[in-house]
């Protein structure tokens, strides 16, 4: 445990949602603003201008990559090891769950915060409502595991104590969905798609 | 029976097997679990979506314990 972090609960994370979301928007709006100006000020400047902009989308876009690379799947173990972890881990979800995982190596469980997607290295919270999303970094520190245990130990971890999970995690990003799901791979967005649908019902 | 498990590198591995009828298998089980939890692994008994249950005696009850290893922020 991370004894010098509070402990998380809704109304820390809905708190850290909107710093992220403030430290967003204090990236690009210097940027924004400083092409206006600039442009305003000598037409003939708009290539610098255009690089500002470019910037002001970049640096939140690389932000959002950050997020999506939580659930980048990780190299494989030995292929019997990979079939017996995933006999447990679809011991331990039920039919959809393993249908989905099965689709996209991603689980979704349906938290007190949110509905997450929990993956071998780290885990999305949709939450309520289905627009935002939280990206947190979290994992068992054995590389040798194979993906079904690595998503096991984080699936045992929310189901056990979905705070603490919440407070030990890392937070790589917040912000709107729409935007975490541009910068995962495509193989992964039906289960993001199925976390919003959970999290508007 | 009941089984103990521990996520390992080989997918998992059956550490205990016991029978509540069967003394012996039981006391075999919570010397296998006690070692375990000396050894910093967490006790885990998944009890269907969204819940489980952090254990640290045997739940001779219980068809399965699996054991974890602690998570860390990345």
């Amino acid at each position: 445990m991370v004894h010098w972090r509070p402990r998380a609960d809704r109304r820390s994370l809905t708190r850290r949602g909107r710093l992220w979301t403030l430290t967003t928007v204090a990236h690009a709006v210097p940027f924004v603003g400083v092409a206006i100006v600039l442009t305003a000020l000598e037409p003939l400047s708009f290539p610098v201008s255009a690089i500002l902009l470019a910037k002001a989308w970049i640096i939140p876009e690389l932000y959002a990559q950050r997020g999506g690379n939580v659930v980048r799947t990780r190299p494989r173990a030995g292929p019997e090891a990979e079939r017996r972890s995933l006999g447990l881990l679809g011991d331990l979800v039920g039919h959809d769950a393993r249908e989905l995982a099965g689709a996209t190596g991603l689980v979704l469980e349906r938290g007190r915060l949110g509905v997450w997607l929990v993956g071998e290295a780290g885990a999305l919270l949709v939450a309520p409502g289905g627009r935002r999303v939280w990206c947190f970094c979290v994992s068992v520190p054995d590389r040798q595991l194979p993906s079904g245990d690595r998503i096991a130990h984080l699936l045992l971890a929310l189901r056990t104590d979905e705070a603490g999970l919440v407070t030990v995690a890392n937070l790589a990003f917040s912000g709107a969905r729409w935007r975490v799901r541009r910068r995962i791979s495509r193989a992964l967005r039906p289960a993001l798609d199925a976390a919003a649908a959970a999290a508007r019902g | 029976m009941s089984r103990l498990v521990r996520m390992d590198h080989t997918g998992h591995s059956t550490i205990a097997e016991w029978s509540a009828t069967d003394p012996e298998s039981i006391e075999a089980a919570v010397a296998a679990l006690r070692r375990e939890l000396d050894s910093g692994a967490i006790a885990v008994v998944s009890e269907g979506e969204g819940q489980a249950r952090q254990v640290r005696e045997l739940p001779v009850e219980a068809d399965m314990v699996i054991l974890r290893r602690p998570i860390a922020g990345g």
